[in-house]
C-alpha cells in the first residue's frame, strides 16, 4: 500500500515538473555531517533527499558537502558551490553562526537560500533578503511558544537557563517576550558545559515553580539526565531541540513527561505527514526528527517552485517560492512578509510508545504565530 | 648538493603555488584559486609559528590567539566602517576602516602587545609547561570572545565585502590570491633574513645552550621574548587575511583546534624549514578537500595518513624530499 | 544558603575526583615515558561507548563498567604497541602531531561503528535516588558513589605506586630511565602496562561520567584540556600534584560558576552581573593556571621540567 502511495506522489511530481519549461536546478547543500553535531545535519539531509527521491525529478541535482560545524569551512564550501558547482540554490545549514557566515554573501550573489533550520534574528529583521527563505521557523519562535505555554499553564516563578552565547541570550529574550510571570533565576552556562550539578543546586534552592531551559545537543542530554538523577521535580519546559527524536534515546526515561514546544510533530494529523513518517522510517530505519521534517518540507517547497517557474527567471522563481504551494508535513504553510513561516506552534510531551521514546502533541501554544522582527524588514 | 636540493624544492613549491591558481584562472575554476589562497594564508600563519617553534624551540600551543586577534582586527574595523559607527568618540573620534593596510598595522600592533604580555609570563616556564600555559592563555581569549556580546560572540562577525587594497579589486579571486601570495613571500623572506641575522644566531644559541649565551652577555629570555612577539605578529597578519578570505570572523579562529592545525602544518611540512609550513598547509588542505568529497568518515583516512607521516617521514614533507636539515 | 553551599562543595569534590581519574593516567604516562598524549580523551570516550554499548546489550551497568575498563585498557595497550612506542625518543612535537592524528582516528572510527547519534547510558538502579543532607536538601546517591569510587581508586593508585613491585619499577622509571634497563626490567612491557593502566583509568572515568552526560563522539576533548590544566597546575609527573590539581580545578570551576554571578550583583544590575560573572567563570580555571605557573613555573609539586 505504502509503495503505491509513493509511486503516485512521484508521478504527480513528475507531471507537475513536466508542465513547466524544465530548466535544470542545481542545489548545494552545506550541512554538518561529521563530529559531535552530525546527527542534526544527517537528519536534515535525509529528510531533504527523501523528498528528492520521491519526486524523482531528473531536472534536480543536489551536491552535498560537510561543513564540520566550522564557519570558515562553511564559507569556503559556499564559495565552491557558487564558483565551481555553479549552483542555483543553497540550503542545509544547521547552526546560526554558520548561517550568518554564509547567507548574507550568498544571497548578495543572487543565489537563493532556503533554510532547513538556522534562522537568526539578523536575517529576519533589518538584514532580510528577497532571496532568503526560512522554511523552518525564526530562531525565537519555539522559545516564544515556551513562554506562551508557561503563561497559559499558570506558572508564575520560572527559572531560566541557556548557554552564554548569542543564541542562548536570544532564547531567553524570546521566552520572556511571551511569559508574563516572574523570573526566579537566570543562569547562563558555559557553551559545551557537561556538568550541571551547580546549576541544578541553584534551581533547587530558587523556589521556582518551573524551569525553562535551552541547551542544544549534548548539553541538554547531560542536563536532563542529571536533573532526573538529582530528584528535583520542578517541571521542565524547553524548545524541541533538546527533546527531539535523535537524542531522546540518549536521554532515556529521564525525558518522559517533559513539555517542549515545536512547530512539527510526528503525530500532526494530515496525510502528507503520515506518509512522510512512514516512508522515512521505511527508508532509514528510524523515526524522523524535526530537522528531517524541515529538510523534507524544504525540498518539497523547492520542487513546487520548479514546477511553476524557471530558476533562471529569478523573479518568477521567487514568486513561486513565496506562494509556498506544496503539501507541508505541518499541514498549512504560508510565508510572512519577511519570508519566514507564519505557523502554529504546539506543545509536545515526551511519551513512551512501546519501547520507543517519542513526542505527543498535547496542545497548541501559539496560533498563526509570526516573528518579532518582520516589521523591521523592508522588502 | 644538499643545500641545493632544499632550495630547488622551495623554488618548485613556490612555482606550483603560483602556477596552480593561474591555470585554474585560465580553466575557469575559481574555487581552486580560493583553495590556493587558503594554502597561502594558513601557510603564512605557519611561517609565523615556525619562528617561535622551529627556530626558537618554543612550542606554542596557543597561536590561534594571535591568528584570531588578527582576524578580529579586520572584522571589528571593517564592521565599524561599514556601519558608519565610530569605534570611540571620546576623548577623540576613531573611525573604522576598510583599508587593508591600516587593518594590518592595527593587527600587528595589537598582537605584538598581547604577545608581549603573554610571552613575559609564559617564557618563565619551559617544556610541557610552556605548551600548556600558552594553550591556557588562548583558551582565556577564546572564552572571552564567545561571551563578549559586542562583536557577535559565538555567532562571529560578517564583513560582507572584502576590505580594499590600493589598485586592486580584492573581490576578484586571482587578485586576492596574488596579494596573499605576495604577503606570504614577504613573511618567508623576512624569516629567512631573520634567522641568518645576528638575532637569529642568538635565538639558535639560546635554544642550544642558554648558559653560554648568558656568559657572552646575551639574555636568552629577551631573545626568546622578541622571537615570540615577531612570531605572533606574522600569525596575526595571516589572521587578518583569513578574515578577508572568508569575509567573516568567529571565535573558532581562536579555538585550540586552530592552534593544533597551525602546528600540524608546521610539523607536517618540516619544523624549522623555510617552506615547511607552506608545504604542510598545502598537503593538509588538498587532503581535506579530496577526502572530504569522497567519504563521509574522511577524517579517518586523514588521521591515518598524518600518523604515517609522523612515524615514517621524519622531518616532515621537506625532510622527506630534501633530506636532513643542516645545522646552522 | 548553607545547604546550597554544602551541595556545591560536594559538586566541586565530585568533579575534582573525576578529573583525577583522567589526570592521573595522563601524568603517569608523562612521568614514566615522557610522552604527551593528546589522545587520552579518546580513551575516555572508548570507555564511555564500551560501557553504554555493553549496558544496552546485557542490561547491566556493572558489566558495562567492566567492559569499559577492559576496552580502554585494550585500546591503550594496542595503541602503545602500534604507535606510541615509536614516539618515546621523539620530541614533544612529533608526539603532539601523532596523538592529534589518533584523536581523528578514534573519533571518526567510533562514529563509523556507533553512528552519529549519542548513546544512552543511565545510572544503575541500585544507585539511583537521592539522600537527604544536613540542611535538608537532596543529593543524588550516584554522585556520592562517584566520589567514593574515585577516592578508592585514588587510594589504590597511591598504594600501587608506593607499595608494589610494579610501583617500584614505575618510580624507578620516573627517576632514571637507563637504570630500569640496567636492573633487567623489561622496559617495553613496563611501558605497555603503564599506558594500559592510564587508559583504564580514563575509560573508567568515561563510564562514570557517561552516566550523567551525553555519550557522544568528541566528549573527550573538553575533559582532555581540563586534565592538562590539572597536571600542569599539579606539576607534571606527580600523582600527588594531579590529586591536588584536580580538586583545585574542580572546586574553582564549580564555585566560580556559582559565586561569581552572585558576587557581581553587588556592583551591577542582575542581567549584566550574570553576563560578566558567567564570562569570567568560564575563564577562571585558566586564570588560576596562569597564576600558579607565574608563581611556580613547574607547577605545585613538579620537579624541574
Amino acid at each position: 500500500m505504502k509503495g503505491t502511495k509513493t509511486t503516485i506522489a512521484a508521478l504527480a511530481a513528475l507531471l507537475m515538473a513536466g508542465a513547466a519549461q524544465a530548466e535544470p536546478v542545481k542545489v548545494g547543500m552545506i550541512t554538518t555531517l561529521s563530529g559531535g553535531g552530525a546527527g542534526l545535519g544527517i537528519d536534515a539531509r535525509d529528510g531533504f533527499m527523501l523528498a528528492v527521491k520521491q519526486a524523482n525529478n531528473p531536472d534536480l541535482t543536489v551536491v552535498i558537502e560537510d561543513d564540520q560545524q566550522k564557519p570558515d569551512i562553511a564559507v569556503q564550501l559556499a564559495d565552491k558551490m557558487i564558483q565551481s558547482e555553479k549552483v542555483d540554490v543553497l540550503t542545509g545549514i544547521i547552526w546560526s553562526n554558520l548561517a550568518m557566515a554564509v547567507v548574507p554573501s550568498a544571497v548578495a550573489q543572487d543565489k537563493f537560500y532556503l533554510s532547513v533550520n538556522a534562522a537568526p534574528s539578523q536575517l529576519a529583521g533589518k538584514g532580510c533578503n528577497k532571496n532568503y527563505f526560512s522554511v523552518s521557523y525564526q530562531n525565537d519562535n519555539l522559545h516564544e511558544a515556551a513562554g506562551g505555554y508557561a503563561t497559559s499553564a499558570g506558572y508564575e516563578k520560572t527559572f531560566v537557563m541557556a548557554p552564554n552565547y548569542p543564541a542562548g541570550k536570544d532564547s531567553i529574550a524570546g521566552f520572556k517576550r511571551f511569559y508574563l510571570g516572574d523570573v526566579s533565576g537566570e543562569v547562563y552556562t558555559k557553551l559545551g558545559q557537561t556538568d550541571y550539578a551547580a546549576e541544578i543546586a541553584q534551581i533547587r534552592a530558587s523556589g521556582a515553580d518551573s524551569v525553562f531551559f535551552f541547551l542544544p545537543g549534548g548539553m541538554g542530554i547531560a542536563f536532563m539526565k542529571q536533573y532526573a538523577q538529582s530528584g528535583v521535580d520542578i517541571p521542565l519546559i524547553g524548545p524541541a531541540f533538546s527533546l527531539d527524536q535523535g537524542i531522546l534515546g540518549a536521554i532515556g526515561d529521564a525525558a518522559i513527561g517533559i513539555k517542549n514546544t515545536a512547530n512539527w510533530s510526528k503525530d500532526i494529523d494530515n496525510d502528507t505527514n503520515k506518509a512522510f513518517v512512514e516512508t522515512f522510517q521505511a527508508e532509514y530505519g528510524r523515526l524522523p526528527s524535526i530537522y528531517a521534517s524541515y529538510g523534507f518540507d524544504t525540498a518539497n517547497l523547492l520542487l513546487s517552485a520548479m514546477g511553476k517557474a524557471d530558476v533562471k527567471d529569478a523573479d518568477a522563481f521567487r514568486d513561486a517560492l513565496r506562494a509556498a504551494d506544496f503539501n507541508s508535513v505541518r499541514g498549512k504553510f504560508i510565508f510572512g512578509p519577511n519570508q519566514h513561516p507564519i505557523q502554529d506552534i504546539y506543545v509536545r510531551e515526551v511519551v513512551k510508545e512501546g519501547d520507543v521514546l517519542t513526542n505527543k502533541i498535547i496542545g497548541t501554544a501559539l496560533i498563526d504565530h509570526a516573528d518579532a522582527y518582520a516589521s523591521e524588514c523592508a522588502m | 648538493m644538499s643545500m641545493n636540493r632544499e632550495t630547488i624544492l622551495n623554488i618548485v613549491l613556490a612555482a606550483l603555488l603560483i602556477a596552480v591558481p593561474v591555470i585554474a584562472q585560465i580553466m575557469g575554476e575559481p574555487f581552486i584559486i580560493t583553495l590556493a589562497t587558503k594554502v597561502a594564508i594558513l601557510g603564512m600563519a605557519g611561517v609565523g609559528l615556525n619562528i617561535a617553534l622551529g627556530y626558537g624551540g618554543l612550542v606554542s600551543f596557543g597561536h590561534a590567539a594571535f591568528f584570531g586577534i588578527g582576524g578580529y582586527a579586520a572584522g571589528i574595523l571593517a564592521s565599524h566602517a561599514l556601519n558608519y559607527e565610530p569605534i570611540m568618540t571620546a576623548p577623540f573620534e576613531i573611525n573604522g576602516t576598510t583599508q587593508m593596510i591600516v587593518i594590518w598595522i592595527v593587527a600587528l600592533i595589537a598582537s605584538a602587545l598581547v604577545a608581549l604580555l603573554i610571552g613575559a609570563i609564559t617564557l618563565r616556564t619551559s617544556g610541557v609547561y610552556f605548551i600548556m600555559i600558552t594553550l591556557a592563555f588562548a583558551q582565556m581569549i577564546y572564552y572571552f570572545a564567545i561571551s563578549w556580546p559586542a562583536y557577535g560572540g559565538e555567532d562571529g562577525l560578517s564583513i560582507y565585502v572584502r576590505n580594499s587594497f590600493p589598485g586592486l579589486n580584492t573581490l576578484d579571486p586571482i587578485s586576492f590570491f596574488a596579494l596573499c601570495a605576495a604577503m606570504l613571500g614577504v613573511a618567508i623572506a623576512f624569516s629567512a633574513v631573520l634567522i641568518r641575522s645576528r638575532f637569529g644566531l642568538a635565538l639558535h644559541g639560546a635554544r642550544q645552550n642558554s648558559q653560554r649565551m648568558m656568559a657572552i652577555g646575551i639574555a636568552p629570555f629577551r631573545v626568546r621574548l622578541v622571537a615570540f612577539v615577531i612570531s605572533a605578529m606574522i600569525t596575526a597578519w595571516a589572521g587578518a587575511l583569513y578574515a578577508d578570505l572568508n569575509r567573516f570572523v568567529s571565535p573558532s579562529m581562536l579555538s585550540w583546534h586552530m592552534s593544533g592545525e597551525i602546528m600540524v602544518f608546521v610539523i607536517l611540512g618540516g619544523v624549522g624549514r623555510l617552506f615547511g609550513p607552506v608545504a604542510g598547509a598545502a598537503l593538509y588542505i588538498i587532503l581535506e578537500h579530496l577526502l572530504g568529497g569522497m567519504f563521509e568518515y574522511w577524517q579517518l583516512p586523514l588521521g591515518i595518513l598524518l600518523l604515517v607521516v609522523v612515524l615514517f617521514a621524519r622531518g616532515g614533507l621537506i625532510g622527506l624530499l630534501a633530506g636532513e636539515r643542516k645545522h646552522a | 544558603m548553607f545547604s546550597l553551599f554544602l551541595e556545591q562543595l560536594l559538586n566541586g569534590l565530585q568533579s575534582g575526583v573525576m578529573l583525577f581519574l583522567m589526570a592521573s593516567g595522563l601524568t603517569l604516562v608523562f612521568g614514566v615515558m615522557g610522552l604527551i598524549n593528546l589522545a587520552h580523551g579518546s580513551l575516555y570516550m572508548v570507555g564511555a561507548f564500551a560501557c553504554a554499548a555493553v549496558a544496552a546489550w546485557t542490561g547491566s551497568f556493572w558489566l558495562g563498567l567492566v567492559a569499559s575498563l577492559m576496552a580502554a585498557a585494550l585500546a591503550g595497550a594496542l595503541v602503545e604497541m602500534l604507535v606510541i612506542r615509536r614516539l618515546y625518543k621523539r620530541d614533544h612535537l612529533d608526539q603532539v602531531l601523532a596523538t592529534f592524528a589518533l584523536i581523528l582516528i578514534f573519533s571518526e572510527g567510533t562514529r563509523w561503528i556507533f553512528g552519529s547519534f549519542p548513546l544512552f547510558l543511565n545510572v544503575p538502579e541500585a544507585l539511583s535516588g537521592t539522600v537527604t543532607m544536613p540542611g535538608g536538601s537532596e543529593y543524588p546517591i550516584f554522585r556520592l558513589a562517584i566520589i567514593v569510587a574515585g577516592l578508592i581508586v585514588a587510594a589504590g593508585l597511591f598504594a600501587l605506586i608506593g607499595k608494589t613491585r610494579l610501583g617500584t619499577r614505575i618510580r624507578a622509571g620516573e627517576a632514571d630511565r637507563e637504570m630500569i634497563a640496567a636492573l633487567g626490567i623489561n622496559i617495553d612491557r613496563l611501558y605497555t602496562v603503564v599506558f594500559a593502566l592510564g587508559a583504564a583509568l580514563a575509560g573508567l572515568a568515561g563510564a562514570f561520567v557517561g552516566t550523567t552526560q551525553s555519550v557522544q563522539v568528541g566528549m573527550g576533548e573538553p575533559v582532555l584540556i581540563l586534565a592538562f590544566v590539572v597536571i600542569v597546575i599539579g606539576g607534571i609527573g606527580s600523582i600527588k600534584g594531579a590529586l591536588i590539581g584536580s580538586l583545585l580545578v574542580g572546586f574553582t570551576d564549580t564555585m566560580g560558576r556559582f559565586l561569581l554571578p552572585i558576587g557581581f550583583e553587588a556592583f551591577f544590575d542582575p542581567a549584566s552581573a550574570t553576563a560578566i560573572g558567567s564570562a569570567l567563570a568560564s575563564m577562571l580555571i585558566y586564570i588560576v593556571m596562569a597564576l600558579v605557573l607565574f608563581l611556580r613555573p613547574s607547577g605545585l609539586f613538579g620537579t624541574e621540567a
